[in-house]
């Protein structure tokens, strides 16, 4: 067995993506200190009328009166401890807090919404390509060009309409029970259900299309033999890599989402916070959202690596 | 089908009943296109004996890979469809089969290689894997007995370190070595025919000579008859024992290898031999290209599909199909051209080949 | 054999006729000419062209020729549904919605525009240098393109328009300035493959210098990905116009635009739902008739499917 020689590849594989996610974190972290910070005003001085103890505590904290490449250092620390400061509007509570609350629900809705859209785009994709040039396959073709152009919140709010308000089907809006959950997650996953699809309906139609298809066949299998072990098996690498720009996609979607459907998420606090102009929270919601988008990219690059036997080489 | 329609086609064949292994009457391939239907093969007729090597040349375009894959069905059908013809594999004709029942027939009966061994290959699947999936489908064999076979039948290959690499994927392996795993993956079974479809097109030249041996010495060793297709007539001296040379989607000659290599007949034929370069003539011996291209199949002449580009065509040439015409000094019977100018009307004419060999013998 | 009917003059020898066997060969065309044939036999993407081409008049002329101006409030009108005076309906205001559409589709089409020439053109410079070059300053500058990809554009343009506060002018900024790295990516592509090929060696052992390689190889065959990206950009600029705005994060009221009318329609939904649905609407249909465009642009500039 050549595993001892495999396994090692892999590992440095993994290690050199890793590295190259904690430097991005830290470069994402950087430019958004910076530009936080280039607001004009004083933005992180004007809270309204802070105690003074408090006051000293946060001028110690973040260096207040220090130049801002301490400043930066201080924050910079901060953050790798774990620790994304407090917040300014709602006084007392830390980023971490907030963000633990509202990420237990947007985690939710957005693992629903990935399965979801990854599912059925898988599933619809596959049948499409099997069934070229007929029904199916024109059915997944227009709603892949619908589900990229027409934009989430014209989803939401219309499913909300006539689902919601006019067949009294789902509840309008809240989050909780699983009724709460279809129409924000078939929204959300909408657009994904669509994208998947058609990516993996031209991947279908790619594999269908090589050569060593036709040498399975000639070998004697059976089609669904020939399905499962070859033709899937190939044309679902592309999707691994689609879902990293399906989960970031679904970050942005659930700002406007969880907006629309009044579920308590980060996306509505991050919207909430820009109209608030509580910028540590902006910062710690950004920065959050960096390590889970990095994440899952560095997760999908190591699975990737995993299932495609090409890309240890590197 | 009638056997009484093509009498002619089958004057040709003298061999006995019971040893030929395939033998493939009248195949008549189309495929239906949005410009109309491209008729590839035109009514192809040939046979194999076990152990036998047959030779298909031709260029580009002129219908042999789709022969060749219309005897395995494994042409899409649509758009393709067989509009006529009888493939007889040991006395079952298998083009009444269903996909189904070629399943049985394919990998374990009949397999095939293809041109590219880089893509021919899944790139995600260990190549030992691939081996294995047809010893498993057809012999019923357990996993650790068909990686065993498939050990065995790298070692045969040629392919050094087989335990090792019978590990690895596709990727990792050379592109020689990749053209070797496809004739283990084909022979596994010990197939009794073996279809290779230009298998050293896509190689180095050096790599090409070794393939060509591998597969010489693998039919001698496992009896396999061989159908080879290869637009390179260089390729063939050394494997082939008949020929059958392809334009347009008819065989416009058809013999032994010592027929058409010393005897040649057809006027295409003359234009392969005479635009192959030899290392054993003078340098002033010009390569004679044949001017013009063939012609488009979605609407085939009516008469004989090289008329436009032969010296030699003559005005039955442009209305008629030229029948297959027996050769006189045919070694066994079986040399046939279809050409005109073999029929007793035809005026002589003069063959460059023999004219070239008496230039070169003076 | 059977006889029939060949005579001796059937077999009179005429020779070749190179003339008939190459009779069929067509036309030979440029790639330009082909592409564009190929174009015009999409019924798809003609009739998306045409659209895009009926919006943009629409959002250029219609404003000025409304009966209506867009803010001219009428509260003998308030939320009336389409009839025959308002073709689109009135807002809770008394606003025709038909002349602010049209006045929002130029607020929403102008930045779109805009910010989409200037990215491509960022884009297609970075992209053109770091090809180019190569080497180190392709793997940094990649790298560069890599970090900000990391996180999503809109969340970068939202950054941005924290800082520099809503507004028209700061919305083309942010969204010009993200989103080049897609056609970045996509020209040195182009770039790094050409330049190995042959034709630029060529150019080069006669005498020809960076610029005149660039400008007259590299550019004119780089053309056909930079349309196709250009296409999806438009689009996608629109989107991220009208989904900030939608979420009050854009252009800001009284100014129109298709996502603050989308915003100020789904609030009214329950009761008058067609205050949303056009706006809605055209943000659809536009992106729409784009998206399809460019998919037609594809089929018919991709080498491998010419004629």
């Amino acid at each position: 067995m050549c595993k001892k020689s495999g396994g090692a590849l892999m590992l440095k594989y993994t290690v050199k993506r890793f590295g190259i996610a904690i430097f991005t974190l830290i470069i994402i972290i950087t430019i958004t200190f910076f530009l936080m910070h280039a607001i004009p005003g004083d933005p992180f001085q004007q809270s309204r009328r802070i105690p003074e103890e408090i006051l000293e505590n946060m001028k110690v904290k973040y260096g207040l009166d220090e130049p801002l490449i301490v400043q930066y250092f201080k924050y910079l620390g901060n953050v790798l401890r774990g620790d994304l400061g407090d917040s300014m509007y709602y006084r007392g509570r830390s980023v971490n807090t907030i963000l633990a609350d509202s990420f237990a629900v947007s985690g939710k809705l957005g693992l629903m919404s990935i399965t979801v859209g990854a599912g059925l785009g898988i599933f619809f994709g596959i049948v499409a390509a099997l069934n070229r040039n007929k029904f199916f396959d024109y059915f997944v073709i227009v709603l892949a060009v619908i589900g990229v152009s027409v934009p989430n919140f014209v989803f939401a709010t219309t499913f909300q309409y006539i689902f919601a308000s006019k067949l009294g089907w789902f509840p309008v809006s809240r989050w909780g029970t699983w009724q709460q959950a279809v129409l924000p997650v078939t929204a959300l996953g909408f657009a994904y259900i669509a994208y998947i699809a058609r990516m993996m309906r031209t991947s279908m139609l790619d594999v269908i299309n090589q050569d060593y298809i036709k040498t399975a066949k000639a070998k004697g299998l059976s089609g669904t033999q020939i399905l499962w072990k070859h033709t899937i098996r190939n044309a679902i690498l592309p999707i691994v890599t689609i879902l990293g720009v399906a989960v970031a996609g679904i970050v942005v979607g659930s700002l406007v989402i969880e907006n629309i459907f009044g579920i308590p998420g980060m996306g509505k606090y991050f919207v909430q916070s820009i109209k608030q102009n509580d910028y540590t929270m902006i910062m710690g919601t950004t920065i959050f959202y960096a390590i889970i988008l990095i994440a899952m990219m560095f997760l999908i690059d190591v699975v990737y690596g995993l299932v495609d036997p090409r890309i240890r080489l590197d | 089908m009638s056997e009484n329609k093509n009498k002619n086609e089958n004057k040709n064949i003298t061999a006995k009943e019971e040893d030929l292994l395939l033998r493939v009457k009248n195949l008549q391939v189309s495929f239906d296109t949005y410009g109309g239907e491209v008729k590839a093969v035109r009514g192809v007729n040939f046979e194999l004996d076990k152990g036998e090597t047959l030779a298909v040349v031709g260029e580009s375009g002129c219908g042999k890979s789709v022969t060749a894959q219309s005897i395995m069905q494994l042409i899409p059908m649509p758009p393709g469809r067989i509009k006529s013809g009888e493939v007889w594999l040991d006395g079952r004709d298998l083009l009444q089969y269903s996909d189904k029942e070629m399943e049985k027939v394919r990998g374990k009966e009949i397999s095939m290689i293809f041109q590219d061994p880089m893509t021919s290959l899944n790139p995600t699947m260990k190549v030992g894997k691939q081996i294995m999936e047809a010893l498993i489908k057809h012999q019923n064999m357990s996993k650790t007995e068909a990686k065993e076979k498939a050990v065995e039948m790298l070692k045969l290959v040629g392919i050094p370190n087989p335990e090792s690499r019978v590990e690895q994927y596709a990727h990792e392996y050379s592109g020689g070595m990749r053209q070797r795993a496809m004739i283990a993956i084909a022979l596994s079974c010990n197939p009794k025919l073996l279809i290779a479809d230009e298998p050293t097109t896509a190689l180095d030249v050096t790599i090409q000579a070794q393939i060509m041996d591998l597969m010489a010495d693998l039919q001698k060793k496992l009896d396999t008859a061989i159908i080879l297709i290869t637009h390179d007539l260089g390729v063939v001296a050394d494997v082939a024992h008949k020929i059958a040379v392809m334009y347009a989607g008819v065989i416009i000659e058809y013999g032994t290898y010592k027929d058409i290599f010393y005897n040649p007949k057809h006027p295409y034929t003359w234009g392969l031999l005479l635009s192959v370069p030899r290392l054993d003539v003078s340098k002033d011996l010009r390569l004679v290209p044949i001017e013009g291209t063939p012609p488009d199949l979605i609407a085939p002449p009516k008469g004989c599909p090289f008329a436009d580009r032969c010296d030699n065509a003559m005005k039955i040439c442009r209305e008629k199909m030229p029948e297959e015409i027996q050769v006189e000094g045919s070694n066994n019977g079986e040399h046939f051209a279809r050409c005109w100018l073999y029929h007793d009307l035809a005026p002589n004419v003069e063959n460059p080949i023999e004219k070239r060999r008496g230039n070169l013998n003076e | 054999m059977a006889d029939m009917n060949l005579r001796k003059e059937d077999f009179e020898v005429v020779g070749k006729d190179l003339k008939s066997s190459e009779e069929i060969v067509r036309k030979s065309l440029t790639y330009w000419q082909d592409a564009w044939m190929r174009l015009k036999s999409n019924r798809v993407a003609l009739v998306a062209l045409s659209i895009i081409i009926l919006m943009v008049g629409m959002a250029v002329f219609a404003p000025m020729m409304t009966e209506y101006s867009y803010d001219e409030q009428n509260y003998d009108v308030i939320s009336q549904p389409p009839n025959s005076e308002h073709w689109f309906g009135t807002d809770e205001l008394g606003r025709d919605l038909f002349a602010r559409s049209w006045q929002g589709a130029r607020t929403s089409l102008f930045v779109a525009f805009v910010a989409t020439i200037i990215n491509v053109t960022i884009g297609v410079i970075y992209g053109g240098i770091s090809g180019y070059f190569g080497g180190k300053t392709d793997i940094v500058m990649m790298r560069i393109i890599e970090i900000i990809y990391s996180i999503p554009r809109l969340l970068w343009v939202i950054l941005l328009l924290v800082v520099m506060k809503p507004g028209i002018k700061p919305i083309i900024i942010a969204i010009a300035i993200t989103g080049w790295g897609g056609m970045a990516r996509v020209v040195r592509g182009q770039v790094l493959q050409l330049k190995q090929m042959e034709f630029v060696l060529a150019a080069k052992t006669l005498g020809a210098d960076t610029g005149r390689i660039l400008l007259k190889h590299l550019i004119p065959n780089t053309m056909g990905p930079i349309i196709i990206n250009l296409t999806f950009q438009v689009p996608s600029a629109v989107f991220t116009e009208a989904f900030l705005s939608y979420l009050g994060l854009g252009i800001p009221a009284p100014a129109a635009s298709w996502g603050s009318l989308a915003q100020s329609g789904t609030k009214m939904i329950l009761l008058y739902p067609h205050m949303l649905l056009f706006p809605a609407a055209l943000i659809s249909i536009f992106m729409l008739a784009f998206n399809l465009l460019g998919d037609g642009l594809r089929d018919a500039l991709d080498p491998r499917l010419r004629a």
